[in-house]
């Protein structure tokens, strides 16, 4: 059920190269509570990864381990072909590679959307501040926000804030894209707008991990789909199979609770 | 939250009252509050016509004019007074200039309450009691202020980074301005023995508020820290102070410091003193930076860590400018107390404003002249107090400035 080698989607004809590689992840919070308990997974190069599970099956714990947001006690994560470790330089080095977008946002309110933007390149990459500025205004005209680039967080809708917050992701050129329910804290009417950007990143060839409960989104987008509860991946399939005629009983349940 | 005090019910219980019931307990209520205003007015009146009475018969105020240059300076030789002026016009120059580069994108510099504060400082420098150079200097540095407003102004808007360079003046016109006082390479050497008056209210303050500041971040950030060595070090640091009053502190460090230190070694009395306030202050202050350490939610550093920010610089670039801001109010406070405690170094026997107050009172020329010499030094007091609130509400609207 939790194997590590997929099968490559028909949808995928890029031959497989892991940029991801979680094996038997184990985690306890506070060393009693059993959040992770085993849990295997390989992402592909341009590969989208939607994760469904109800509320509190480890879902966000288990993706912020991919960048070591959080930490695990057993298995071992390989990102990108890198093993993580407890080195600090090691951490560093994968989480430029990562990049994550948070339910909340988690823009920097004291900055302007250019300098929320411009911040890792500058300081982290060590970009000149044209350079980084240049391909700021390239990201957020892609996301659709140009014209906002000197307004702090706080003027933005909460659509405009999720755009912005990819757009500060991406401009650190990532291999990986994290994102934890990035429609959940949004207004209905909002949600499209965010969507649609990361459908066209999707479409653009990005690795990404997709925590969401938008059934429509990984419907369409997602390459493959897999159910987490309890801390286990109970079900891992094509977006077809899982939503049309999913295996097992627990997946089942699940989908009835929100389709 | 329904919560419900006398108050906040109040609206349907009026409404059950009917308009001539209501009526009739406002108009009760508004007797009352009318018997109560005109006591109040009455007594301030009866206070304030006793208070001018006094201020302009009864009052002996040459006792101010006499002694201005022992309130400002202290005993500072007078043949270096213009070292003090120089150093006078070097701060007008810088303190209009930041200002006019912080107010580089407001409307208007000069508004009409500006102006007006401009213009009563022209009258009060015209009219002080010092001799006609001195009143020049005085309003020259009036001048100063508001050319470097208009300069800064103008500048700052071309030069976005004309900010940077005015607080590295700043940094810099700190050490000329202590070698002016203080004397040494190419200058007359003034022991710190004959600083005194304002001068060394403000020196002392000033110290103590710049090196107090890092000193009460690094406590904080300390106190957070997740090394236990350094955390335990902050914690017993700062509840060590905060157990003790600031005038034993004092007392140690003139009394009890020469006993510890061998007794070749030397320390400046007042240094002494500014170690004091400042070892005193940060503790103080690193609890008000906790406040706003604490209030920057958990997201912020994990979106910083996301993006590869390493520890140092999610703290520097991402948590504290937000926890600074959060904390000004407190720490202007926190600076406005230090100020004030500065009269304590009067009680160790420095000269500072309080203490040459006192020596001048003992002097039997001026003999019980104890409202004029206090009411005066109060006024310098908040003057400078209420500047410094001022600056920090001015400060906060700016850093808030579109940011919600
Ligand atoms: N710091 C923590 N300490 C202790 N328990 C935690 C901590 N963080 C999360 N948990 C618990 O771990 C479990 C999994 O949390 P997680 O946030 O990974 O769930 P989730 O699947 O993302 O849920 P949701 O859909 O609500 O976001 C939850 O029961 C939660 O209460
Ligand atoms: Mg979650």
């Amino acid at each position: 059920m939790t194997q590590y080698q997929t099968e490559t989607s028909p949808a995928e004809p890029m031959a497989s190269e892991p940029m991801i590689i979680a094996r038997d992840v184990e985690k306890w919070y506070d060393n009693n509570f059993h959040v992770l308990r085993g849990v295997s997974l390989t992402v592909n190069k341009g590969e989208v990864l939607v994760v469904m599970g109800p509320s509190g099956s480890g879902k966000s714990t288990f993706i912020r381990t991919f960048n070591a947001l959080e930490t695990y006690q057993k298995g071992s994560i390989e990102v990108d072909g890198i093993k993580l470790s407890h080195d600090l330089k090691n951490i560093e080095t994968i989480r430029r590679e990562v990049g994550m977008v948070f339910q909340q946002f988690n823009l920097f309110p004291h900055l302007t959307v250019l300098k929320n933007v411009t911040l890792a390149p500058i300081w982290v990459r060590r970009w000149p501040k044209a350079k980084a500025e240049e391909v700021a205004m390239q990201l957020l005209e892609r996301v659709g926000i140009l014209e906002q680039a000197q307004k702090f967080p706080g003027q933005l809708s909460g659509g405009q804030q999720q755009r912005v917050a990819i757009a500060r992701a991406l401009a650190m050129q990532p291999k990986i894209m994290l994102f934890d329910e990035p429609t959940s804290a949004l207004d209905p009417e909002m949600v499209r707008e965010v969507l649609d950007v990361m459908r066209s990143l999707a479409s653009s060839g990005m690795t990404m991990v997709v925590v969401t409960h938008e059934v429509g989104f990984a419907r369409e987008v997602a390459d493959r789909v897999v159910l987490m509860a309890d801390g286990l991946l109970v079900e891992e399939a094509t977006p077809e199979e899982f939503f049309n005629n999913p295996r097992e009983e627990r997946t089942k349940k699940f989908l009835s609770q929100i389709l | 939250m329904t919560t419900t005090t006398p108050t906040s019910s109040a609206p349907p219980d009026i409404v059950q009252l009917g308009p001539i019931a209501w009526l009739h307990k406002n108009l009760f209520s508004s007797w009352s509050n009318s018997i109560l205003t005109i006591v109040i007015v009455a007594l301030l009146l009866n206070f304030l016509r006793g208070f001018v009475v006094w201020v302009t018969t009864t009052a002996q105020w040459e006792v101010i004019p006499l002694n201005l240059p022992r309130f400002m300076v202290g005993l500072y030789p007078a043949n270096q007074y213009w070292r003090i002026w120089i150093a006078f016009g070097i701060i007008t120059a810088l303190a209009g200039l930041s200002w006019g580069v912080l107010a580089r994108q407001t409307a208007k510099l000069f508004s009409l309450p500006v102006l007006i504060g401009i213009g009563a400082s022209c009258v009060f420098m015209a009219l002080v009691p010092v001799p006609p150079l001195y009143r020049l200097m005085l309003l020259a540095g009036v001048a100063l202020v508001v050319a470097g407003a208009w300069v800064g102004r103008q500048a700052g808007r071309k030069l976005p980074a004309l900010g940077r360079w005015v607080s590295l003046a700043w940094f810099v016109s700190f050490f000329v301005v202590l070698w002016l006082i203080g004397g040494g390479l190419f200058l007359r050497n003034v022991s710190s023995n004959d600083w005194g008056g304002l001068m060394l209210t403000l020196i002392a303050a000033i110290v103590s508020i710049v090196l107090c500041f890092p000193a009460g971040v690094v406590l904080a950030l300390g106190r957070q820290s997740s090394l236990p060595v350094v955390r335990w070090f902050s914690v017993l640091y700062i509840e060590l102070i905060r157990g003790i009053p600031l005038i034993a502190i004092l007392f140690m460090g003139q009394v009890m410091l020469p006993l510890f230190l061998s007794p070749g070694a030397r320390v400046d009395r007042i240094l002494r003193a500014i170690v004091g306030l400042t070892l005193f202050s940060a503790a103080y202050l690193a609890e008000n930076v906790r406040g706003g350490l604490q209030a920057i939610p958990r997201g912020q550093t994990e979106a910083a860590n996301a993006l590869g920010l390493n520890t140092p610089l999610t703290v520097g670039l991402v948590v504290l400018p937000q926890a600074l801001k959060i904390s000004i109010p407190a720490i202007v406070g926190q600076f406005i107390s230090l100020f004030q405690d500065t009269t304590l170094l009067a009680v160790v026997g420095l000269v500072e404003l309080l203490g040459i107050s006192r020596s001048i009172l003992a002097n039997p020329q001026f003999l019980g002249r104890y409202a004029e010499v206090y009411l005066f030094i109060g006024i310098i007091y908040w003057v400078f107090c209420y500047t410094m609130s001022i600056a920090s509400r001015r400060l906060e609207r700016q850093l808030n400035a579109g940011q919600r």
